[in-house]
Parts: C-alpha cells; sequence; structure tokens
C-alpha cells in the first residue's frame, strides 16, 4: 500500500434540526424522545466537519477510497445523498427502526461491523459528538473495539512518514500529533472545515448511485446480541422549565440606549464603570 | 469501594477540581465509598485533597502531555482497576472528551459526557445530563464502572476539612508510541473566559472581523474579555478558543453581552452560570430574549458603536 492512498470511512448521523427553537421542542414522555416529524432532519454539523476532513485528505492523495457510513432509520439516507453529492465513493445505510433508542456502545457495535466488513479500512473519521444526545462517544469505543489508535477533536490532517500528523484542540492550547495507523480520529469545528457543495452535475449524479444497505442481521448481529451491548439506560427525559424576564431597553437612538443600559447595570450592580 | 477523582492541576487544586471532590465526597457518602485523588499535574494538587475529603491520594509522575493522552489513559485505567473504582469523575473539558468514553471501555463500564446532576437511587448513582443541545435533560443509569465528566459549575465545591493524607507517587505505564506530541502552538492572547466578569460576545449578527475588532475594544473598555458563537467562530472572524457554549467555554460572568447571537440552546449551554445576560438583536423574537435579563433590539453594530462613544467619552 505504500505510497498510495487509503480507504477511508466518514461516520455521518443524520439529526433533528439542532436550531430547532426550545418553543417548539417537545420531548414524548413514553418513548422519552422528540416525536417524530417533530422538525426537519439533517446531517449534524460535527459530522460535515468529518466529511470535508475527509474530502480534502482525498484532495491531497493521502485518502484514495472514502465511504461513507450510517446507522440510522430510513431518512438517514439523505446524509448518504449528500456525502455521494461531494463524490464520497460509496455509501452504506445499516438500517435500523430508529437510531434513537441505540446507546453509544450499540451503535459503536453496528458500525464496528459493517467497518470489518468494508475491506482494508484503515481510517475512521467520527464527529466530535452528535447534536440528537450529545454523547461524545462512539467514535472513541470504535477506535478501542478496533483496537486502533483513537484522537479527538482534530481539525487538520496530513500524511507524514506512514503515519497522520493532525492539527487538534487540546486543553488550553493547540496541538500537533504525530498519530499510528490505523486510526481513528474525531473532528471538531474550524473555519477550514466548512462542508464543501457540490457541483450541480455531482448532486444529480448523486440521485443515481447506489447506496449499499446492511440489515444488522446481515452484519451477523442479532437483536439480543445488541440489547445486551445497552450500556446506557435513560430513565426520563424532560424539558427544563425557563422564566421569562426580559426587560426592553429604549431609546430615541442608539445613544440614548447605550446610555439607559448603562445605567440599569450599574443600578442592578452588575457593572461598576471605570469612570 | 472507592470514588476516583482525577486532575491534571499543577501545585494547587483548582475550582474545578474542588468541585470534583465536593461531588465525589456526596457521593461517597450516600454509596458508602471512600474518595481518593489521582494528581496527573503535579504533587501540590494531591496533597491538598487530604484537606477535601480525600482519603487517598496519587500523584502520577511521567510526561503525560508527550503522548497525547495515551500515558494518562493507560494510568487512570491501572490505578481505577487496583482500586476497584465504582465511579471515576473527571472535569468536563477537551482533555476528558478523548480520556473518558476510552477510559470507561478499558474498564468495561460506561461514560457520561458533561453530567450536571447526581442522584442515588436505590443504592445506583443516576446521572443527569443535558440532551439535545440543552433543550431537554436526561437522567441516566450507567453500567459500572462509570466514568462520568462533571460540567463547570453545576457542582458544589468540597469544603476544606482541615484533614490530610499520605500521597503515593505512581509512574504511568510507559507509552507505545502509538501518539506522539510533536508540538504545541502558544494559547491565544485574550483574557479568559472562564475568569471574566464582563464578556461581550459577538454571533452571526456581528457580520465581518472588523466587527469583532470593535468587540475587543469595548470588552477592553469594560475590563472584560470577548466571546463568540460557533457561527462566527466558523466563519472565521474570531479565533476558536473564544467559543463559548457546548462545545467551547462555560462561562459565568456578571454580564454577558450577546451581540447578534440568536441563542441556539447550544450556545446558551455556555452561559447558564451567566448573572445577567443582555441580549441586542434586530429580531424580536430571537430565543436569546428568553434567556436574557436586559434586552434591547437593534442592529448590534449601531450598539457597539455607541457604547464605545459613550465609554470612550467617560474615560
Ligand atoms: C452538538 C452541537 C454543539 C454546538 N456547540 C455550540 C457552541 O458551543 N457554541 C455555539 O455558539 N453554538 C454551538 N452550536 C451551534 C448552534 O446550534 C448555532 O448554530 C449557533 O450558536 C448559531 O450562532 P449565531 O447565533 O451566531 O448565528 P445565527 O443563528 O445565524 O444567529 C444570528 C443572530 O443574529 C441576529 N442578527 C443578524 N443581523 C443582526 C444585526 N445586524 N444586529 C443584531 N442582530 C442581528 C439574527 O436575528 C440572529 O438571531 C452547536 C451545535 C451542535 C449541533
Ligand atoms: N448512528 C450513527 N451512525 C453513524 N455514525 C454515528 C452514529 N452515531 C454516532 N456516530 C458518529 O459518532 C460521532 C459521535 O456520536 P455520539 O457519541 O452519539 O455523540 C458522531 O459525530 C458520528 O460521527
Amino acid at each position: 500500500m505504500l505510497g498510495l492512498g487509503m480507504h477511508a470511512v466518514v461516520l455521518l448521523k443524520q439529526i433533528l434540526d439542532w436550531e430547532l427553537p426550545p418553543s417548539r421542542f417537545r420531548i414524548d414522555s413514553e418513548t422519552r424522545r422528540p416525536p417524530d416529524g417533530l422538525g426537519p432532519t439533517l446531517l449534524g454539523p460535527f459530522e460535515q466537519n468529518a466529511l470535508e476532513l475527509a474530502l480534502q485528505l482525498r484532495d491531497a492523495g493521502v485518502v484514495d477510497r472514502l465511504t461513507a457510513l450510517v446507522v440510522g432509520p430510513a431518512d438517514s439516507a439523505d446524509s448518504l445523498r449528500k456525502a455521494l453529492a461531494v463524490r464520497a465513493d460509496e455509501a452504506v445505510h445499516v438500517e435500523v427502526g430508529s437510531a434513537e433508542a441505540l446507546d453509544p456502545s450499540q451503535t459503536a457495535e453496528l458500525l464496528l461491523a459493517a467497518i470489518r466488513r468494508l475491506d482494508g479500512a484503515e481510517l475512521v473519521l467520527a464527529g466530535r459528538q452528535a447534536g440528537d444526545w450529545d454523547h461524545g462517544q462512539v467514535g472513541y469505543l470504535v477506535a478501542e473495539r478496533l483496537g486502533w489508535t483513537a484522537v479527538g477533536l482534530v481539525w487538520h490532517a496530513e500524511r507524514s512518514d506512514g503515519r497522520i500528523l493532525v492539527q487538534r484542540t487540546g486543553s488550553g492550547a493547540d496541538e500537533r500529533l504525530a498519530v499510528r495507523l490505523p486510526a481513528v480520529l474525531t473532528v471538531t469545528s474550524h473555519p477550514s472545515l466548512q462542508l464543501r457543495m457540490g457541483s450541480v452535475m455531482d448532486r444529480m449524479a448523486a440521485n443515481k448511485k447506489p447506496i449499499t444497505r446492511w440489515t444488522p442481521d446481515e452484519l451477523g448481529l442479532a437483536p439480543e446480541q445488541i440489547a445486551a451491548a445497552r450500556r446506557i439506560e435513560l430513565t426520563k427525559v424532560w424539558v427544563p422549565e425557563v422564566e421569562r424576564a426580559c426587560e426592553l431597553i429604549e431609546g430615541e437612538d442608539a445613544a440614548a440606549v447605550a446610555t439607559r443600559l448603562l445605567g440599569r447595570l450599574e443600578e442592578l450592580k452588575l457593572l461598576t464603570r471605570p469612570a | 469501594m472507592m470514588i476516583l477523582a482525577a486532575t491534571w492541576d499543577a501545585e494547587r487544586l483548582g475550582p474545578a477540581s474542588r468541585e470534583l471532590l465536593g461531588a465525589a465526597a456526596r457521593l461517597g457518602a450516600a454509596l458508602g465509598a471512600d474518595v481518593a485523588l489521582a494528581s496527573l499535574g503535579g504533587a501540590g494538587a494531591a496533597e491538598e485533597a487530604g484537606g477535601y475529603g480525600a482519603t487517598q491520594a496519587f500523584v502520577i509522575e511521567g510526561d503525560h502531555a508527550a503522548s497525547g493522552n495515551e500515558s494518562a489513559l493507560a494510568a487512570l485505567a491501572e490505578l481505577a482497576g487496583e482500586l476497584e473504582a465504582r465511579v471515576v469523575l473527571l472535569p468536563a473539558d477537551e482533555r476528558t472528551a478523548e480520556v473518558a468514553p476510552r477510559l470507561a471501555e478499558r474498564l468495561g463500564g460506561a461514560a457520561v459526557m458533561h453530567a450536571t446532576g447526581i442522584d442515588v437511587t436505590d443504592g445506583r448513582p443516576i446521572w443527569t445530563k443535558p440532551v439535545f443541545g440543552g433543550k431537554a435533560l436526561a437522567a441516566v443509569a450507567a453500567s459500572e464502572p462509570v466514568v462520568a465528566t462533571l460540567r463547570r459549575g453545576a457542582f458544589e465545591a468540597a469544603e476544606a476539612t482541615g484533614g490530610t493524607t499520605a500521597v503515593s507517587t505512581r509512574t504511568a505505564p510507559a507509552a507505545d508510541g502509538a501518539v506522539e506530541l510533536v508540538g504545541t502552538d502558544a494559547p491565544a492572547a485574550g483574557n479568559k473566559l472562564e475568569d471574566a466578569k464582563v464578556i461581550v460576545a459577538g454571533g452571526a449578527g456581528i457580520g465581518n472581523g472588523d466587527g469583532f475588532a470593535e468587540l475587543d475594544e469595548l470588552a477592553r473598555l469594560l475590563g472584560g474579555a470577548v466571546g463568540a458563537s460557533l457561527a462566527a467562530v466558523d466563519a472565521g472572524w474570531v479565533p476558536p478558543d473564544r467559543q463559548v457554549g457546548l462545545t467551547g467555554k462555560v462561562v459565568s460572568p456578571d454580564v454577558y453581552f450577546a451581540l447578534g447571537i440568536s441563542g441556539a440552546s447550544q450556545h446558551l449551554a455556555g452561559i447558564g452560570g451567566a448573572k445577567a445576560v443582555v441580549a441586542v438583536n434586530t429580531d424580536p423574537d430571537a430565543p436569546i430574549f428568553a434567556r436574557a435579563r436586559l434586552g434591547v433590539v437593534m442592529d448590534c453594530r449601531a450598539f457597539v458603536a455607541a457604547m464605545l462613544d459613550r465609554l470612550r467619552n467617560a474615560q
């Protein structure tokens, strides 16, 4: 494989619109999740960043085959179409009734089985966190269970002497790390990782490209095995009350508003001005 | 049976570590477990732990940064195993985002990320964590051993007990070279968001990098720091270390100016500790007004200009 690009797999998740205003958000107390159809579902933002990083690695020749992989219900196919529209080479959909019911450990089991079936994958890119349950775990669990190297919060990667050289957000400062392959990288947001738009031609072509569909059963995972992999049990999910107590500051012009606001902040003993 | 708290503080236990020890002490009392502290930073932090309720303290020596988080992870897995820890508590930050899920997996348990509450029901910890960007809260039971990261500011700090404990020194297992630190970029300039009393934060409504230069000046005049939404960071107007929210900094200023920020739940997740939010937005229906104490419906750049004018004249 020396000198040739690698096979990379990017893990995508289709989630409820994360900017849905709180006023429209609800949890069904029975299913302990938002009711289906509460809002549009989209490819999550960190998964978009991960896809863009994968595309940049392919542009640079580090990756020569890119597979997009999703575990989820039928609507997840949109995320795969989106990946095909920016020229992912292959798309794989592991169809499950409802991804929301799976915990990170169960999701990782299904992803692992799929990754093992995709031959020769050496690099997996995941988002740092899916914006539905905000676990921030699946990428790391996949790495540990594959016995691969894991590095988190990456926003740049390149090849160097048989390793991957990454830049990532560390505690307090950015870090540059040399990472042994095979590896899982979890990807964070960065101005350089805004997902590109596919060309009109590519987007049209994406609708005709095949999506490989595997059932958990076909991956060798029986329902009991998936159930046994669960490690996090939701006992209750609820929407907290927020009290609204906003006092509007008005004035004839911006100067008057600024004066009034500063005065109010001083009255409330929130601000002491150097003046 | 133990509860193990881990810190990367160097010579003193910082506020986040004292919050960990506070949570550990209360959980320990409810479960009948003792508390141990592991310091991956320095001996000083470990030596203080006895004064905050820990009955055992460890300092784990080694150049932890050299292997990314590999040696810290291996050392914590080894220690938690030896102590038969039922629960490992870590501060929620960039480092533990990577360490916690992997540690839980190595221990055969589960991780709970960004916990904001702990209850004990029938002898079992039940963890509260925000989900859907903070639009909802979930109570979860996790397979033990549990590795939980605790959100800064969500737990009461441990009281000083005046106690002491002996410190054992250990060496981290040798790293296998899978990850090697090649370099660290100098931390970006600017006042620390976590400690700021006033934060002037801008979002997509600020419009460009010049707008953020004006926020810099406004922050300076108010003795505060500049913050930003993810959208403003993604646009490249402001460095990523200024981001506030679920995947940015968690802050607790007296006054938080949210200028041209819609108030997405993931942004609000970072400002739960702010005493007062001042929202400036052209859209009177923006969700930020539901969290704000004071609101101004106005173009945020015009507002910033007027504030600068007012404060420059006051000097
Ligand atoms: C898992 C996950 C984690 C996330 N983490 C974070 C995080 O840590 N921090 C974060 O901020 N976001 C985070 N987000 C993103 C978040 O959902 C929002 O997309 C983001 O906060 C929006 O930023 P914004 O309010 O600046 O932009 P927008 O939503 O575009 O809002 C801009 C606002 O500015 C107003 N405006 C426009 N022009 C003007 C003007 N001239 N004057 C005044 N007002 C004006 C508009 O009315 C609007 O309300 C996360 C999302 C996910 C899914
Ligand atoms: N159902 C899924 N299908 C594919 N990838 C997933 C799935 N769930 C999570 N992931 C990946 O793992 C990352 C972290 O997810 P989480 O641990 O759920 O926050 C996401 O950003 C995705 O890249």
